[in-house]
């Protein structure tokens, strides 16, 4: 059963990397089939995408009469489904609903961020009367599904005059975000040394200086992860979009009119395939470039439940 | 300000004045609390501090939730009281049960295999030289908005009508015609349907499941495997008796996630099928029985119902993750 390794590479392999029980069972496993089996389930894992990606600059024709395999053999390139995908004569105009998308993730992502803050500050660091009771309140909000606070939610920005502005989705992104973002930060920031905040407050420091000059800085990490978290889930909504934003262009964002794209003209595969990358490109740039911060942000969102 | 605007330059400048204001609210808040020092102050600076996000929750989530609770015992129009009517057709109505039965389906199927996709996959690229790599791939769909991946998944579930010279350009429907079948309209093939649209949440989930379940792998301590090893525990017995029950509480709380993740699915549904030919689940119906069919007794009950069914798979979390915590 165990694969046999030379002497020397053995000692250099134990104290190069750790050996954990995976990495046991794996070897156990009879290597070939390991790696057959990841990469069949890689493949599978990244097929769908690639073969849209590839159909995405083929040309019309060749896209609805041929499969995207049969580019390998007969490759023809084209960028004209993306110009058409931007082009507002379409009828896509997607670059209006990137802009929507943008001016809706910004202030959906900072304003919970700030509140956040200072709420987990105030829950770690200062005493005041009804304290813990405030706190499991609000982490308890953490179940509601959206869905129980749309229509009366709907209603209240009616009475506002709010419908059909940004507001709406500001708004409610920032509401949805603040019991989860307040229970991720303070869990960081109850971690910070009790000594470092007596120092600064025997130093005559305030609640805001400390904040300012302790907690900041030290929160960056668990900031970016879930400024990051945030980002990608304000970006990718659909159901708080439909709600709020659903009767005009001038709000919508890009998830919203690629789905309706694919509800009114499914077969129009240059434009969905397109379209679709278009949309992807933001986040997954996003979560390439920041990953470690966003897989932190996942290991201490979930599991210490 | 807090007008519609339609260019591109309106949008922006609207943008930054609600940046604006809320920094403008920001500094009066603090400038407040700066003015109380001492320990004395420190309730007014806490309550100061809190104030924002407790008057949003209150009026953007605690009135709302209590005001659907309201709704889903009042008619359609919502101006009669008609009592637990509504759940009684959730749970009668012929359609809704339909519904009821997708729901199930979604919720048990999709944590289960995304979890064991994603502990399969963790065990398998574990410190293999291209770890990060392999992770990457798996991990990517999780990135994607649903109704982006629900476009990839509609493309690969594509069917062209089955003629001469007509070439599918589905991928499935090809790889069955390849192997001499037919192909087949895949999303109007009830109960087929849904369990082709599961597949979509699961391609999304497991990369979710992997990075989890990796970290807790990674985390099992040193002197366990080696004494394991030293005992000659096959890798079977290894992965029984160690891996697993060390990543237990990692185990359930990404089965319970995916799980509340999969009961609240909406996108995908609606972007593949509109919830038609039988596929609609829960979180589609209420949006349709609210805002398509005018519903919105029906479309708060389920909605509620969607709260109800949340709750006890949160309780099993927790009493689980206590549990592994006190032993």
């Amino acid at each position: 059963m165990t694969t046999a390794v030379p002497l020397t590479t053995a000692t250099t392999d134990l104290v190069a990397e750790k050996p954990t029980t995976a990495s046991i069972a794996k070897k156990r496993l009879s290597r070939p089939w390991a790696s057959l089996t990841a990469i069949v389930i890689a493949v599978l894992w990244t097929l769908p995408t690639f073969g849209l990606l590839v159909s995405s600059f083929r040309p019309e024709r060749a896209i609805k009469t041929t499969g995207w395999w049969t580019f390998f053999s007969n490759p023809t390139l084209t960028l004209e489904n993306y110009r058409a995908v931007f082009n507002a004569d379409t009828g896509v105009n997607l670059g209006n609903f990137f802009v929507n998308s943008l001016v809706i993730c910004i202030p959906s992502v900072l304003i919970p961020l700030c509140l956040a803050a200072l709420s987990a500050y105030a829950f770690a660091w200062i005493k005041f009367p009804g304290r813990d009771l405030l706190f499991l309140a609000i982490i308890a909000l953490q179940i509601v599904p959206l869905q129980v606070t749309l229509v009366p939610l709907l209603e209240l920005y009616v009475h506002a005059h709010l419908t059909g502005t940004f507001w709406t989705l500001w708004l409610s992104h920032s509401t949805f975000a603040l019991p989860l973002a307040i229970y991720l930060l303070h869990n960081f920031i109850k971690e910070v040394p009790p000594t470092l905040i007596e120092a600064a407050r025997v130093d005559g420091a305030g609640h805001v200086a400390i904040f300012f000059k302790v907690m900041l800085p030290l929160l960056t990490p668990a900031l970016a992860a879930f400024g990051i978290f945030q980002f990608l889930w304000v970006w990718n909504d659909l159901l708080v979009a439909l709600t709020f934003a659903g009767g005009g262009d001038s709000v919508a964002p890009i998830t919203l009119q690629l789905a309706n794209l694919s509800g009114t003209r499914g077969t129009a595969w240059q434009l969905l395939s397109a379209g679709a990358f278009v949309s992807i490109a933001v986040p997954v740039t996003v979560f390439l470039l920041l990953q470690r911060y966003f897989v932190r942000g996942l290991l201490a969102g979930s599991v210490k439940g | 300000m807090f007008t519609p605007v339609t260019t591109t330059p309106e949008k922006i400048l609207q943008m930054l004045a609600a940046l604006l204001l809320f920094a403008a609210v920001m500094g009066v808040i603090l400038f407040f609390a700066g003015r109380f020092g001492g320990r004395r102050g420190d309730r007014v600076v806490g309550y100061l501090y809190l104030a924002p996000a407790i008057v949003m929750l209150s009026v953007g989530l605690v009135y709302p939730g209590l005001r659907t609770i309201y709704q889903s015992f009042l008619n359609a129009a919502g101006n009669a009281f008609i009592g637990l009517d509504n759940y009684k057709t959730i749970f009668t109505d012929h359609d809704q049960l339909t519904v009821l039965r997708n729901t199930v389906f979604w919720v048990l199927i999709t944590p289960l295999v995304a979890t064991g996709v994603g502990m399969l996959y963790a065990i398998l690229v574990d410190q293999s030289r291209f770890e990060s790599f392999a992770k990457a791939l798996i991990f990517l769909p999780m990135s994607i908005s649903f109704v982006a991946a629900s476009v990839i998944w509609k493309f690969v579930y594509e069917y062209r009508v089955d003629q001469a010279r007509v070439k599918q350009i589905g991928l499935v429907n090809q790889i069955i015609v390849w192997l001499g079948g037919k192909p087949q309209q895949f999303l109007i093939d009830s109960p087929l349907n849904t369990f082709l649209l599961i597949v979509v949440m699961i391609w999304i989930q497991a990369g979710f499941a992997m990075t989890i379940l990796s970290a807790a792998i990674k985390a099992i301590p040193d002197d366990i495997i080696e004494a394991a090893r030293l005992d000659g525990v096959g890798s079977w017995g290894m992965f029984r008796n160690i891996t697993l029950p060390s990543i237990r509480p990692a185990v359930v709380v990404v089965l319970t996630t995916i799980g509340i993740g999969t009961l609240k699915v909406f996108d995908i549904v609606r972007t593949m099928t509109g919830g038609q030919f039988n596929t609609s689940v829960i979180a589609n119906e209420f949006y349709s029985q609210t805002f398509r069919a005018d519903n919105q007794g029906l479309g708060s009950a389920l909605a509620v119902l969607l709260f109800i069914l949340v709750v006890p798979i949160i309780y099993y979390n927790v009493r689980q993750v206590r549990q592994s915590e006190a032993r």
